[in-house]
């Protein structure tokens, strides 16, 4: 059909060079995910602190990374970082663009986590906060116990968004040569002579995957919207 | 280590400097960007429009399919369809420049974002807005062109000044198909003159000053059409 030819795709060579590929994109997205909500967390809590001392530092980390293409982020800490910091890592050596990728999504997905935290935070209701001083918690104890899990909450439809935005982002690294799942379809396609296929498949298991996932997110939306 | 900004004044062993070449690519950028914020805004707001239509269930789910379409898979693979794919499918596609297929690319993939906002806005119009026009006697084609976007594309410039911002930043994954722009020549550059920290933030802060001005048209733009009395509401899209 219109001159393409899918059959070249044996479980052979989907097991030989896609998994890893598909392996290292999980992971990326799952580690900058989770690292990126810790940070962009403690930059939230920073930015909202009233502290000027705390407050600038993250406001300009913030707007900073927001205000350039992460293609260029990515180049940049594969430039800065030194080759001394990869051999600190078991087996960095080899895998120095798969590690300065993740690096690079955590503090760059950072920057959008804590921007979605922060109107997290600031859609708590003051008076949960002050509920909590009456109690005599300390600000951690409040944040801990009070803020931080109905913000979490309240804020869970978007993060999932977000990490489904940061998944396609993924497959950026290309300008590092970070082996991905596109990486790894690409590389089959090319070896074997049948790029255009190689393209057209990752296209649909990027769709699938993405679609599946803001399927899910959408239920989850209207569970948590029954449950208030 | 030191920096050498002279670098910039270097010949790049084509007869011009470091600095031409890179304003030339900051103009191929910028000339992305803009035809692609075209080609966004004119389909988005037509898609987006589509999915709000009453009564033609079949048309916006059309209209779904074609932002789901564009949304759901990453810019970069949509844009080695449009080079790799789409000529091999349509040989007539293999005239058309590789500028173009990116243009095409990235609008395409902006104006689902942008298709979304449109209907956002639609929804969170009044009802009595639509009904007005009924009532006027206006057909739905003139409700929408008089009553319904005006109303919406001023409610949604908060998101659409982000979308647009975006989509400049977006347009730095043309290195891919070596589209001889700002991220290409950073990489380039970097490797002829290993002066990648002073090329990188050259590059960097022209980025940031092209988004900057993007956001202030886009401000201006915003006051200029505001209508007095009428707060408007702002969301911030997400993404990048």
């Amino acid at each position: 059909m219109f001159g393409l030819d899918l059959t070249f795709l044996s479980w052979e060579i989907i097991s030989k060079f896609v998994i890893k590929g598909f392996i290292f994109s999980v992971e990326l997205t799952v580690i900058s995910t989770i690292g990126g909500i810790i940070l962009g967390t403690v930059l939230a809590l920073m930015r909202l602190s009233g502290t000027k001392l705390l407050t600038v530092p993250a406001t300009v980390y913030v707007n900073g990374m927001r205000s350039v293409p992460l293609v260029m982020v990515i180049l940049w800490f594969y430039l800065l970082m030194p080759s001394w910091f990869f051999d600190l890592i078991p087996g960095g050596s080899n895998n120095r663009a798969e590690i300065s990728a993740i690096i690079t999504f955590v503090a760059f997905e950072a920057a959008y986590f804590s921007e979605i935290m922060r109107a997290g935070i600031q859609s708590i209701a003051r008076g949960q906060v002050h509920a909590g001083q009456a109690l005599g918690m300390t600000y951690a104890q409040n944040m801990r116990f009070i803020v931080l899990p109905q913000a979490f909450r309240n804020m869970l439809p978007v993060l999932l968004t977000q990490t489904i935005i940061l998944f396609q982002d993924t497959s950026l690294v290309y300008a590092i040569g970070a082996y991905d799942l596109l990486k790894g379809l690409s590389t089959a396609g090319k070896i074997y002579g049948r790029p255009e296929e190689a393209y057209l498949l990752a296209a649909v298991v990027y769709f699938v995957i993405c679609f599946g996932l803001s399927y899910l997110v959408k239920q989850l939306q209207n569970k948590i919207a029954i449950v208030r | 280590m030191s920096w050498d900004w002279q670098v910039f004044l270097n010949d790049d062993g084509s007869g011009r400097t470091y600095l031409q070449w890179m304003f030339n690519a900051w103009g191929w950028t910028l000339a992305v960007a803009a035809c692609s914020w075209v080609v966004a805004m004119l389909f988005g707001g037509l898609i987006g429009t589509l999915r709000t239509l009453p009564d033609s269930p079949w048309v916006s789910r059309l209209a779904n399919v074609w932002v789901e379409m564009f949304r759901n898979v990453p810019l970069l693979v949509q844009i080695f369809l449009w080079y790799f794919v789409v000529p091999k499918i349509f040989p007539v596609m293999q005239q058309v420049p590789s500028f173009w297929l990116v243009v095409f690319a990235l609008g395409f993939f902006t104006s689902a974002r942008i298709a979304e906002q449109v209907r956002a806005g639609v929804q969170a119009l009044p009802r009595g807005q639509r009904y007005a026009g009924m009532a006027m006697g206006l057909t739905t084609a003139q409700t929408y062109r008089y009553v319904i976007l005006p109303m919406v594309f001023r409610i949604i410039l908060p998101p659409l000044t982000s979308e647009s911002m975006n989509l400049l930043k977006n347009s730095s994954v043309a290195f891919a198909v070596s589209i001889a722009e700002l991220t290409m020549f950073a990489m380039q550059a970097q490797e002829e003159t290993s002066r990648g920290i002073e090329v990188y933030l050259a590059v960097t802060f022209l980025y940031a000053i092209s988004a900057f001005a993007v956001n202030r048209a886009m401000a201006f733009v915003e006051r200029r059409v505001q209508i007095p009395g009428y707060i408007v509401a702002g969301g911030t899209g997400g993404g990048h």
